[in-house]
């Protein structure tokens, strides 16, 4: 049997054969139930794509007011980067930290990682320091924290909306749709495709 | 075939995933990604214990200090995040209040209790119940990062209310604790390796028959 087509689950280590799995879009693990891969016709193409729609709303949702607070006639606005600024002048640096890590750092990591991987691959390229850059993008995926972000500034929203006006800016916005487009990535990346084609160069 | 890949002399890596051989020294590099590759995690359970009691530790503080400080005309207020939810629920958002009851408080403790169970049904050596751990794992896994969503909160209603005149809100102590108890039992989750559950079950005949 060639190696290549070898599977061990990484959940419970059961040893399967690639053949054996069925093509259905997602292959679980016969014994526990992990997912063990994710097939898609043009799966790293369609990540290519999602993740340039995706530093695009990035820019723009680090750009912008995610709310802003009207109390009479005095007006104030929350970016992110102001929220890490607003935590760190009150002494609270490492707080300040974890957001500015799961929430700023963390995605864009993701997103440059991906677009590192994949776009030399267009032209035929492995990326250099490809092994690194993957374990990057493994570790970025745990630790970004957009979608919680967006649950989070929807519930400021909220509890907001009882004391004074508030409305909400661009970046609410562009951080939903980015948390879309990254559930959208999610879905669609396929890592044991990218290790078969960059292994094949 | 119905064997686990170290049972036949293999190991898969942890970031290609391809499957190879098993050295007789243990600092062996994957052959297509060069990344360290390991039949187990190493000292997995001494480190999940290690950050989980580290994380029960401080879920104390997260509970018991105040998370946010309001100050206004009409007085100042401490709230923890059990009378922030008190608050909410009370104010008619019972909603929101669930949100956040599950987020704060239900969450960290899911985690905390389930990796505890994990890790003491593989040290007594469990032989039974395989399925539902693996899934209490993947459970523990995915649900980790929502008990960030106080901690956001807290920054943009701190941001927010900064600047304003009539009242100002200051990020508590209980922030510090609750963000590090988030992050410690992250850390606790991925340190653990899933396997071990399965590794007592080294004959291929005790395993359940695949339905």
């Amino acid at each position: 049997m060639n190696r290549a087509q070898l599977l061990a689950c990484p959940e419970c280590d059961l040893l399967q054969s690639d053949s054996a799995v069925p093509r259905p879009r997602k292959a679980l693990c016969a014994r526990c139930g992990a997912v063990l891969y994710q097939r898609h016709p043009h799966g790293l193409e369609r990540t290519a794509a999602l993740t340039a729609a995706a530093l695009v709303l990035f820019a723009i949702a680090n750009a912008f007011p995610i709310l802003s607070l009207e109390l009479q006639g005095e007006r104030t606005d929350a970016t992110l980067a102001g929220a890490v600024s607003a935590l760190w002048s009150q002494n609270m640096q490492l707080v300040a930290a974890l957001v500015l890590f799961t929430a700023i750092v963390m995605p864009l990591a993701e997103l440059a990682a991906l677009a590192w991987l994949l776009a030399p691959l267009r032209f035929g390229l492995r990326a250099p320091q490809f092994g690194a850059v993957f374990q990057l993008l493994q570790f970025a995926q745990r630790w970004g924290m957009v979608e919680v972000f967006v649950l989070g500034s929807l519930v400021s929203f909220a509890k907001l909306g009882h004391l004074a006006n508030v409305e909400a800016g661009i970046a609410l916005w562009s951080f939903a749709g980015l948390m879309l487009v990254m559930a959208a990535i999610e879905a669609n990346f396929d890592p044991r495709d990218l290790w078969s084609r960059v292994a094949s160069l | 075939m119905n064997a686990s890949a170290a049972s036949l002399g293999l190991l898969s890596c942890h970031t290609c995933s391809l499957v190879s051989r098993a050295p007789a020294a243990d600092a062996a590099l994957c052959p297509r990604c060069g990344s360290a590759l390991h039949t187990r995690k190493p000292g997995s359970i001494g480190r999940t214990w290690a950050f989980l009691i580290a994380a029960m530790a401080l879920y104390v503080p997260a509970n018991a200090l105040p998370i946010m400080l309001t100050s206004s005309l009409f007085g100042s207020q401490d709230d923890t995040i059990m009378s922030g939810i008190v608050f909410l629920w009370e104010d008619g958002s019972w909603y929101l209040a669930l949100i956040v009851f599950v987020a704060s408080i239900l969450v960290p403790l899911a985690k905390i209790i389930g990796l505890a169970v994990l890790l003491l049904s593989v040290q007594l050596g469990w032989r039974s119940h395989q399925a539902e751990r693996a899934r209490l794992y993947r459970l523990v896994e995915s649900i980790g990062r929502w008990s960030m969503l106080d901690i956001f909160v807290v920054a943009l209603l701190v941001t927010v209310v900064q600047l304003t005149a009539l009242a100002s809100v200051r990020a508590g102590p209980a922030a510090l604790a609750f963000g590090a108890v988030v992050v410690l039992t992250m850390c606790a989750a991925t340190s653990f390796d899933p396997r071990l559950i399965w590794d007592p079950v080294k004959d291929p005949r005790e395993q359940p028959a695949t339905a």
